[in-house]
């Protein structure tokens, strides 16, 4: 068996009508433990008191936000290289996600960044990367809209991904390519010294995996949703010729 | 129950508000979207089969 045979329409909508009410479930199960966890039973940190709490919802959002960008380049180019369209169908049903996941991470970042750093806003390479990502996003779904013939949407739209890729590696590593700014350095790390403290680590996973599960159950709802309107748009098509 | 949140409590559960509020959405949206696109699915293909 090989994984190009879920390109076909058909075992894809067989596979993923199987597994999506699992990944939702789990989703779900995973973000109410996560944040009932984080929120009620974990402590105020000793610099940020109670702010410290955002970090459930900030740092998965962000880590999704650059990764979907990233989930979405793959397929464009699964799209670009092989022209399997649930590729490019599944690339234009992540990125609404990407756009929501990105201004979770803007808003959070910035209702934290107001009481710690005393501003709401900076033009610090992390956020300002961020910032041109959430717009590629923008600008990602208005050309799939903005086109009629899905395969030059598809063609376009990959373009777009792969150039959009530059300020996605940004987003992620700005803070390490210009020591400046505002914006500390990662919250998770293989390094242990650098990492948060055990207390909200384990609350944190628990959260992660919840928005990575969320992504997924949605992305494949998504996808569901493109494979069926573009069938129904190549029926009424047929009708039209008939 | 409610944990004291002292003078961040505004920040705090605004953050979780809107990441609520913003997810429920999207949710509603993508299976507004999904049932709209499988009934119309469903109907053309009734049309072409009956």
């Amino acid at each position: 068996m090989s994984l190009w045979e879920y390109a076909n329409p058909v075992k894809f909508m067989a596979l993923s009508g199987r597994i999506l009410p699992w990944t939702a479930a789990l989703s779900a199960i995973c973000l109410v433990v996560g944040l009932i966890w984080g929120f009620f039973f974990t402590p105020d940190d000793f610099r940020q008191g109670s702010t410290v709490k955002i970090i459930y919802l900030h740092v998965p959002s962000a880590l999704m936000a650059i990764n979907v960008w990233f989930m979405m380049l793959v397929t464009s180019l699964i799209w670009i290289i092989r022209r399997h369209h649930v590729s490019a169908l599944a690339a234009k049903a992540a990125a609404p996600i990407g756009v929501v996941m990105t201004l979770i991470a803007l808003i959070t970042g910035a209702i934290w960044g107001q009481p710690m750093w005393g501003t709401w806003w900076v033009w610090d390479p992390r956020l300002t990367s961020f910032l041109i990502l959430f717009l590629f996003y923008l600008g990602y779904i208005a050309l799939w809209s903005a086109i009629e013939d899905n395969d030059t949407a598809a063609d376009l739209t990959s373009i777009l991904c792969l150039v959009g890729s530059v300020f996605a590696v940004l987003s992620r590593y700005a803070v390490n390519f210009w020591n400046q700014g505002l914006h500390q350095g990662a919250s998770l790390s293989l390094d242990k010294e650098k990492n948060v403290a055990d207390v909200f680590y384990q609350p944190l996973l628990v959260c992660i995996a919840g928005f990575v599960l969320l992504f997924v159950a949605l992305m494949l709802l998504r996808t569901r949703t493109e494979i069926r309107a573009r069938r129904t748009k190549a029926l009424l098509a047929r009708e039209r010729m008939a | 129950m409610m944990p004291d949140l002292g003078k961040y409590a505004d920040a705090v559960l605004s953050a979780y508000a809107a990441t609520i509020v913003l997810i429920l959405l999207l949710v509603l949206v993508s299976v507004m979207q999904s049932r709209r696109a499988k009934a119309a699915l469903k109907e053309i293909e009734t049309r072409r089969n009956g």
